[in-house]
């Protein structure tokens, strides 16, 4: 047993940088052992019978709010989708107003994505239901660094001693905080490469190691996580073109092909080719671009299985229906 | 008023040099004596001070009361009545209401609400320009006709420095300070607090200093170009109490602001997305803050003042980034100053009283305020400097309780505040 006393995860799943490492690797642990069920023929486990779940969309989203919805759905969970348009949120209704009608409608777990940092924190404060952040503003994402932190871990190995770099738009991404917060915690070493108009101020002090040019991230790098860079960044000033951040910034193959290790490369998604990350690269045999998404699914269950008292001893036998 | 006698206190007055113990007589609305061993007049009403220390009333130059459009708030009686239980006997209100104070009729409005409010005196500012735009001057001779002692268009920058220096021209025609909201908002970028380490883990857009310090080094030029009174308000940057200590060395007329809020706590406060700690200029770094106090202590920042900035509750409950800015002050400013400036021994206890009171009543030119002398107004605070209490949000007379104060232990506390001889807030514990 490898987890002979795990630590609780406690109420909610705000971020990464509350949790230990320790509740880290029983998320990865557990969400390896829910790999198997969106194998099988028939999707469906009861690990989650009788749990209601909202998943409460303030912001748009596709691939979260869908891996979301599956990894309820093969849990076998009661769920409803709430998003801000055609809902009481687009009549101007409060965020703490919506904390206190969810609650009043009995509800186990809320799943939030929303526009401003914090709102996950800020709903988790004021209701008794689990609270699962799905993205909240420019602060956390905590089931992509999870998600990631699997993918990398299933290629390479313990994470310990293993040198990551995030790419690009840092300053605007949840992706990237939570990434740096989970890797660093798992003994990684991260780095973040972008234009200094697109790094948070101070970002050294989170422990990561900045580099100016992809090339010499790439040089460092066993891997690369390149985060999506949001198109309207070319409006705001951040930088000068899309061509220009291609052709200094862009994983190009040829940039990749330099490389002196075999690098893994990831992408939160949805990417944009040509962009930050080439077309080469991310279909290339360096990328586990699609096996995120599919790891994506397995960590959200392991979560909400968590969240709901669950333990990862017991996810084993949980999926055949004979844990409770 | 029959007069008032206020016996034995300490009596500290920075005005005229004096500490020590002393009697004060007040008759007619004025101060009438200063010394030792004052017979009452026939009818006085004696208050034995002994124990306490007696100060010319204090004077916090910045404070929004939110009235007229936003009297959820605050309103200007709240307010007055919020600043007497402070020791506050003079608030001047910032003119970003709604509407904005730019013409005669509001400054007017203004002032006779203070005299009805039985509080501290309540002077009223106008706008620099017609609704805070930044395109056209409001006429600064009918405002001041009016009542209004200054100028400013807080909350706002004055974003063009051309528009700028024709205010500054033009206040020289009246001697009128003009007080500025020194950001540039280009680089503040709609932040929401401090550019640093907490910005970037909570994920929210910094204000850097730089933002601030731009503006007043531009400002500082041009105060220096016209020879006009610039007071720069709420100072939180370091680089920005060491322009205005250099521009000071110069011979440039400016005066400045520091808050409580900026000399006692740092960007740290944001922690968890407490809104509280949410106000415009945001809440720096360690050596931000250090540099404050060290310019409250030096006479760079010669005038504390609150940036009372009362919220309605539903307003600060919402995410950080929705939250308006800026938190409730006059309730909790002696305590602080007090606290943080007096008791670590940065300040002494006449210095705290020339920064919340005689400073800012001369920064504002508010004629007979901020001085014991015979003839001043009789505006007097009584405080007892060995209080110590913890700070009660739902104790204030404000109608807000935006505070991140709440539940802090503090020392020192006025026990009575009069104004015009007239007792217009009595403490549980006053002598």
């Amino acid at each position: 047993m490898p987890h002979a006393v795990t630590p609780s995860l406690g109420k909610d799943l705000l971020g990464l940088e509350g949790l230990t490492a320790g509740q880290i690797t029983a998320i990865l642990d557990t969400a390896e052992a829910f790999k198997e069920i969106s194998e099988r023929p028939v999707k469906k486990v009861p690990v989650l019978r009788n749990k209601t779940i909202v998943n409460a969309f303030f912001e748009n989203s596709t691939r979260t709010r869908i891996s979301f919805e599956f990894a309820e759905k093969r849990l076998a969970a009661d769920t409803v989708n709430i998003s801000s348009t055609g809902s009481s949120v687009a009549k101007g209704e409060t965020l703490v107003d919506t904390a206190r009608n969810l609650e009043a409608m009995r509800i186990d777990m809320v799943v939030i994505r929303h526009g401003a940092s914090g709102s996950a924190q800020f709903l988790a404060d004021r209701i008794a239901s689990s609270v699962i952040n799905a993205g909240d503003g420019k602060h956390e994402h905590p089931t992509q660094g999870l998600l990631d932190l699997l993918t990398i871990r299933d290629h390479r190995g313990p994470l310990e001693g293993l040198k990551v770099c995030i790419c690009g738009d840092v300053l605007h991404s949840r992706v990237a905080r939570s990434n740096i917060h989970g890797l660093r915690k798992l003994g990684a070493q991260v780095g973040v490469c972008g234009p200094a108009t697109l790094l948070p101020a101070q970002v050294g002090e989170m422990g990561v190691t900045v580099f100016r040019r992809i090339e010499e991230a790439i040089e460092w790098a066993d891997v690369l996580n390149v985060l999506r860079l949001q198109l309207e960044r070319m409006t705001g000033g951040f930088i000068p073109s899309l061509r220009e951040y291609n052709r200094v910034f862009g994983v190009t193959r040829a940039r990749v092909e330099a490389a002196p290790r075999d690098l893994l490369i990831l992408h939160p998604g949805p990417m944009n080719r040509g962009v930050e990350i080439d077309s080469d690269v991310a279909d290339g045999p360096h990328s586990v671009i699609l096996q995120q998404v599919t790891n994506g699914v397995a960590v959200r269950m392991a979560v909400l299985y968590l969240l709901a008292g669950g333990q990862p001893e017991q996810a084993e036998a949980a999926k055949t229906g004979g844990g409770e | 008023m029959r007069p008032v006698l206020i016996r034995g206190g300490r009596v500290v007055d920075p005005s005229q040099r004096l500490d020590a113990v002393a009697d004060v007589l007040l008759a007619d609305g004025r101060v009438a004596r200063v010394g030792q061993g004052i017979e009452a007049p026939e009818g006085a009403e004696t208050i034995d001070a002994a124990g306490f220390v007696v100060t010319p009333g204090l004077v916090d130059v910045h404070v929004h009361l939110r009235e007229p459009g936003q009297e959820h708030k605050e309103t200007i009686r709240t307010g007055a009545r919020a600043a007497a239980a402070g020791g506050f006997t003079t608030v001047v209100a910032m003119p970003n209401t709604d509407p904005p104070v730019d013409d005669p009729a509001t400054v007017g409005f203004i002032l006779a609400e203070g005299l009805r409010a039985g509080g501290a005196r309540v002077f009223p500012t106008g706008c620099i320009t017609m609704r805070q735009a930044g395109e056209q001057l409001t006429e600064f001779g009918e405002l001041i006709h009016a009542g209004a002692v200054a100028v400013t268009d807080d909350g706002k920058p004055v974003v063009s420095g051309g528009m700028l220096r024709m205010a500054l021209e033009y206040a020289l025609t009246f001697d009128l300070p003009v007080a500025v909201h020194e950001e540039d908002p280009t680089l503040a970028r709609r932040g929401t607090m401090n550019e640093g380490i907490v910005a970037s883990r909570l994920g929210l857009t910094g204000i850097p200093n730089a933002a601030e310090d731009v503006m007043i080094a531009r400002d500082l030029v041009l105060a220096e170009l016209t020879g006009a009174r610039l007071h720069v308000q709420h100072v939180s940057t370091r680089l920005g109490v060491q322009l205005i200590r250099e521009a000071k060395a110069r011979g440039v007329r400016v005066t400045a602001e520091a808050t409580p809020h900026h000399f006692t706590l740092t960007d740290a406060a944001v922690e968890l997305y407490r809104t509280d700690a949410k106000m415009n200029p945001p809440l720096r770094s360690e050596a931000d803050r250090d540099a404050v106090r060290e310019g409250v202590r030096d006479g760079t920042l010669d005038v504390i003042a609150t940036d009372h900035a009362p919220h309605h509750y539903d307003e600060k409950e919402q995410a950080f980034e929705d939250a308006p800015f800026g938190i409730v002050g006059l309730e909790t400013a002696l305590g602080l100053a007090y606290t943080e400036l007096v008791a670590t021994g940065i300040i002494d206890f006449p210095t705290l009283v020339h920064r919340m009171s005689v400073a800012p009543a001369r920064a504002m030119k508010l004629d007979g305020m901020g001085s014991l002398a015979e003839g001043s107004l009789a505006d007097v605070t009584i405080m007892d400097p060995r209080a110590e209490w913890t700070v009660d949000p739902a104790q204030f007379l404000s109608m807000s309780r935006n505070t991140p104060f709440g539940g802090r232990a503090l020392r020192c506390r006025a026990v009575r505040t009069l104004v015009g001889g007239n007792t217009v807030w009595q403490g549980s514990t006053a002598g």
